[in-house]
């Protein structure tokens, strides 16, 4: 895949930052080459947030893509810039004035929509004449209409820069889907916005369609010279298109960077599962740059603090395969896959699974070495080792209710030394009795701790599962409620994005502490 | 700009319609169920609720009503849904035209065609004044044929060829094929068609007026004496009985998709 | 399910018998309109005297006329609230899309004999005089439904991304509303409008309620005398005939139209 790792890479053109560090903190603000700038925008449509204090600025003429999977608020984002949605806050900045309160007809950009959404009762050339019949120029202190002759041309020269010069007079209905989308550009740009917005107008060609389109695309770029504002859930469309990818997740950003910058030093867990093909492993930080991981101490170039829990990832083209006892480790190659270029083996260290690109035709079902070299080890924090729930309380019935669910728990553990009476009060070791109904609680559970039960009723809780890593020899699955509580599971079994699942929790694995006196709860 | 002003324009353009709608329909149920629990000079009062079921012939209607809405739904039914499932059917090559055909005498004024049906009727040897509830059947079934095949046809032509191959295709007779398959995909065209039959025919008083040579009284027969009565109280109580009886129906099938493009995609 | 050709035959023979039946009483009076005999079924030599006597009838005629301009005014009035209201609602929040919505179902859910005596008691409690405004709401109550019913679904077959093409591209939202929203829900308002008429034309029991009793329609007029007499006045089975035709007429021009489709204007 990409092109070997340089051990210094480029903290180039935005720099590599977790999800509050803003891109280009070191640009000065009135810097004359940004056109459009996000400024702690977030939107909420009632308790939720699709987009959650965004910041961002772009360059004039710059190619930006918005990406992550569905229901991250890229769209969300694309259509607060285009004024389809007003920010609940946050203000957008359009070379230096706030926009933000703007219906989308007055604003100097355009959108190429998903589905296109080509006016079905027009022929291509109205569909494209159909913004420049609604503007207004001045032209010598006078403001008119364009003329026919005026539009006509336009429309010409854009059918031409789209490739479709012959189809003026054709129904939008006899056009296929690639042709659509080009039609769809040609209206958009004929208007010559100063930013060209782009919602996953690809998405529904097919692909070799798309490839086609991407190049094409790119290349109208260049020649246009305006912004384009990309958004795609296709890592691939985003690294080959961009010059700036900005990836998010529940809302937020969770990287901006180049491609290159994305790929090789992800800034966590998601963006890496996310881009490319990586290991994620669980690892130890065990010195001064070294790391343990799949039951070997390696050399690392990142730093972090002794005995952290770290994530670690490894792109498979940077684990080098050697004969047995000359690597690192030793495993078993268990899997091939010709892929093209190159091999794709899979090798099982003891039960953990590391995936490597090899260019050689090997044997597999036989022992094996590898190698990984201290620039291909990318550490990153552990995001959660457990997850908490602040505003958890405890019912009349001595369950812990966490996002509406009712978890049988113990909640002797509250005072310690207590024991439970026949009605459900809490006798404490010196005799005193409480009544923990209604009682704030922050509950905690670990990763491994939750259970998973394919049938719902015999389920504590259920949800949806929103994002499963693998992490070589097991998942990291979070599963998300109705209410939007997350339970982040570490389990054996996967699931589908989507699919609904029911959780277990054992009472004694729930910890739980007490918000405020336990002497409040204490029954006179 | 907390809120998104592109969305209120269009929502607006609801305005003069809800006005209307709550002014004539909204406003005038209420003023029923105010009549129905009032008496003459405007006090609150079971009186009229009393009446109503003191008289045995009200009770009499009442059960008529529920016996012949029901006998003309399963009639309809019956008659219908093969006509529908047929019309539906591709490799039997029936077109538009057919089922508009069926839907042609929907614009043959309906008072003009019950006693057309009479007169036939009369001419063929059956007297509505001796056979009152035969002939009311009979024109029943005449005025809602059309009302029934509609939906079942609109909800037919949508079901999905596959699924009833995919069930020949596992081992399902033709039978075990509509009992399990056709039927119940079919449900939403059956409740449709079962609520346009069933509340109209109790309602409908011209056609046992003139079927039945004024020998059947229905509910809406009672509601119509009431009004020509000037006895608006009183007819306000039975239309609310009626209100009542449609909300139960509406209720129990409130899980069943109803076929509402039906009624509109008609073209 | 492949099915033999003697199933097929039986099944287009059903259909077909059920038409036969289904037209029977209006086919015998057309018969009998070409003949001047009292009673249908004496058959007494071919005629144009019934048709003479139709167009002579001054009545009748201005029945005629009434039921039309009442049908037309109606379905227009129906038609512009009704796509508003439509367009309006489809673009609602959750809440009051489901509120206005269910208002909407009000009118085709209520026995047509409820919603009739509620607008009487309205526009008695009202002190209103019945007129022929009375009767025109008492109409729209009626089809009004119908089409909101027969414009949402182009609504929700529309690309919901148009409208806001449309305001990307420069439109201000009314402009979106009329060059990109109305032409794709035209098709969805000429049927409205259509079954409007429809609905309109077959109705008696509201007509009945919210008339000026001096207001003849023709199932009003048609009611009248077919209770007064027992069987169908002569003439009107000339009138049966031309509603039929009017009726076929429309029907050809309906299914001419869905065979061309819809037609694209070129530029």
């Amino acid at each position: 895949m990409g092109p070997k790792p340089a051990v210094f890479r480029k903290k180039s053109f935005g720099t590599l930052c977790p999800a509050k560090i803003k891109r280009g903190d070191a640009v000065v603000k009135d810097d004359k080459n940004i056109i459009i700038e996000l400024k702690n925008v977030s939107k909420h449509y009632g308790q939720t947030y699709a987009v959650e204090d965004f910041n961002l600025y772009v360059k004039k003429g710059e190619f930006i893509t918005f990406l992550g999977p569905s229901g991250c608020g890229k769209t969300t984002t694309l259509r607060m810039i285009a004024g389809f949605e007003m920010p609940t806050s946050g203000q957008i900045l359009l070379n230096g004035t706030d926009i933000s309160g703007l219906p989308p007809y007055q604003r100097p950009v355009n959108t190429v929509f998903q589905r296109y959404a080509l006016f079905p009762h027009l022929d291509v050339y109205d569909n494209i004449a159909f913004g420049l019949k609604l503007k207004k120029i001045t032209d010598g202190g006078k403001t008119r209409k364009l003329t026919r002759k005026e539009i006509s041309e336009k429309v010409r020269s854009a059918l031409k820069i789209v490739d479709l010069e012959e189809y003026e007079d054709r129904d939008i209905s006899t056009l296929s889907g690639g042709q659509q989308q080009r039609i769809a550009i040609a209206r958009a740009i004929v208007n010559e916005p100063e930013i060209l917005l782009l919602d996953e107008p690809l998405g529904a060609l097919d692909l070799k369609m798309r490839k086609d389109m991407q190049l094409e695309l790119k290349a109208m770029h260049k020649k246009l010279g305006i912004t384009f504002i990309y958004v795609t859930h296709d890592q691939e469309e985003a690294l080959t298109l961009s010059d700036t990818i900005v990836v998010m997740k529940d809302g937020m950003i969770q990287q901006i960077g180049t491609p290159e910058g994305i790929y090789n030093e992800p800034a966590n867990a998601f963006v890496a599962d996310f881009i490319g093909e990586s290991n994620i492993y669980s690892g130890t930080v065990i010195d001064r740059l070294k790391v343990r991981f799949l039951g070997h101490v390696f050399d690392a170039l990142d730093e972090f603090e002794k005995n952290e829990k770290v994530d670690v990832v490894v792109r498979p083209e940077d684990v080098k395969l050697v004969p047995p006892g000359e690597g690192m480790v030793d495993g078993r190659l268990t899997d091939k896959i010709f892929k093209g270029i190159h091999y794709e083996y899979t090798m099982m260290v003891g039960h953990t699974e590391v995936i490597i690109q090899d260019t050689r035709n090997l044997e597999i079902n036989c022992p094996a070495g590898i190698v990984i070299e201290p620039d291909g080890i990318h550490i990153m924090k552990k995001e959660l080792t457990a997850n908490v729930y602040d505003d958890a309380y405890i019912d009349k019935n001595n369950n812990v209710v966490i996002s509406d669910f009712r978890f049988p728990c113990d909640v002797t553990a509250l005072v310690p030394g207590s024991r439970l009476d026949g009605e459900g009060y809490v006798i404490g070791p010196d005799g005193k009795v409480y009544d923990f109904t209604d009682a704030d609680v922050k509950a905690t559970v670990g990763l491994g701790d939750i259970e998973l039960v394919d049938n719902i009723d015999e389920a504590d809780a259920w949800g949806n599962v929103v994002e499963n890593i693998y992490k070589g020899d097991h998942y990291m699955m979070t599963v998300r409620t109705q209410q939007d509580e997350d339970f982040v599971i570490d389990t054996e079994y996967t699931y589908d994005a989507g699919d609904r699942v029911g959780i277990r929790i054992k009472p004694e694995l729930i910890g739980l502490t007490l918000n405020g006196e336990a002497n409040k709860y204490a029954k006179k | 700009m907390q809120k998104n002003s592109l969305h209120f324009q269009r929502k607006f353009l609801a305005i003069p319609y809800m006005i209307f709608m709550v002014l004539f329909v909204v406003v005038p149920l209420l003023l029923i169920i105010a009549y129905a629990a009032t008496d003459q000079s405007g006090m609150p009062s079971v009186e009229n609720l009393m009446s109503f079921f003191r008289d045995s012939n009200n009770i009499n209607t009442l059960i008529i009503s529920l016996f012949i809405g029901l006998g003309n739904t399963v009639l309809c039914l019956l008659a219908g849904y093969p006509v529908a499932y047929f019309l539906a059917k591709k490799d039997l090559g029936f077109t538009m035209a057919t089922v508009l055909l069926f839907v042609m005498p929907m614009w043959i004024n309906f008072v003009l065609r019950t006693a057309a049906t009479r007169d036939l009727l009369f001419w063929l040897g059956l007297n509505g004044g001796d056979h009152p509830y035969l002939t009311t059947m009979i024109g029943m079934v005449y005025n809602y044929l059309p009302f029934t095949i509609l939906p079942l046809y609109t909800t037919m032509i949508k079901m999905d060829q596959s699924q009833i191959e995919a069930s020949c295709d596992l081992g399902a007779t033709p039978p075990q094929t509509f009992v399990k398959i056709i039927l119940p995909m079919t449900m939403p065209g059956i409740v449709s068609a079962a609520t346009m039959v069933f509340m109209p025919t109790m309602s409908s008083y011209v056609i046992s007026d003139v079927m039945g040579e004024r020998k059947i009284s229905l509910i809406g027969n009672s509601i119509q004496l009431y009004f020509d009565q000037g006895l608006w109280h009183m007819g306000s109580l039975v239309a609310l009985i009626m209100l009542i009886m449609i909300v139960i129906g509406s209720f129990a099938t409130r899980n069943i998709k109803t076929e509402d493009d039906a009624r509109g995609g008609l073209w | 399910m492949r099915t033999s050709k003697i199933g097929n035959f039986l099944r287009k023979f059903y259909v077909y018998i059920v038409l036969f039946i289904m037209y029977a009483p209006i086919l015998v009076l057309i018969a009998f309109s070409f003949t001047d005999a009292k009673l249908i079924g004496n058959w007494n030599g071919f005629s144009l005297r019934l048709y003479l006597s139709l167009f002579r009838n001054r009545e009748i005629v201005t029945a005629a006329v009434n039921t039309f301009v009442v049908a037309f005014s109606s379905a227009a009035v129906s038609t512009v609230l009704g796509t508003l209201g439509a367009i309006g609602i489809f673009y609602s929040g959750k809440r009051s899309k489901a509120v206005m919505e269910g208002i909407g179902q009000i009118p085709i859910m209520n026995a047509e004999i409820v919603t009739a005596l509620s607008l009487t008691i309205l526009f008695v409690f009202c002190g209103v005089k019945f007129n022929f405004l009375t009767l025109l709401v008492g109409h729209v109550v009626l089809t009004i439904p119908f089409v909101v019913l027969s414009v949402r679904p182009k609504l929700m077959q529309m690309d919901p991304n148009i409208y806001e093409a449309a305001l990307d591209l420069g439109a201000t939202p009314n402009k979106a509303l009329m060059r990109v929203i109305m032409p794709e829900v035209v098709p969805g308002i000429v049927s409205g409008f259509i079954l409007s008429v429809t609905l309109s034309l077959d109705d008696y029991i509201i007509t009945a309620f919210t008339r000026d009793t001096s207001y003849q329609t023709l199932s009003t007029y048609v009611y009248g005398v077919t209770s007064k007499k027992g069987t169908l006045p002569p003439s009107l089975r000339a009138l049966t005939t031309v509603i039929t035709l009017l009726a076929l007429i429309v029907l050809l021009a309906a299914n001419r139209r869905s065979k061309l489709g819809p037609k694209k204007n070129k530029h």
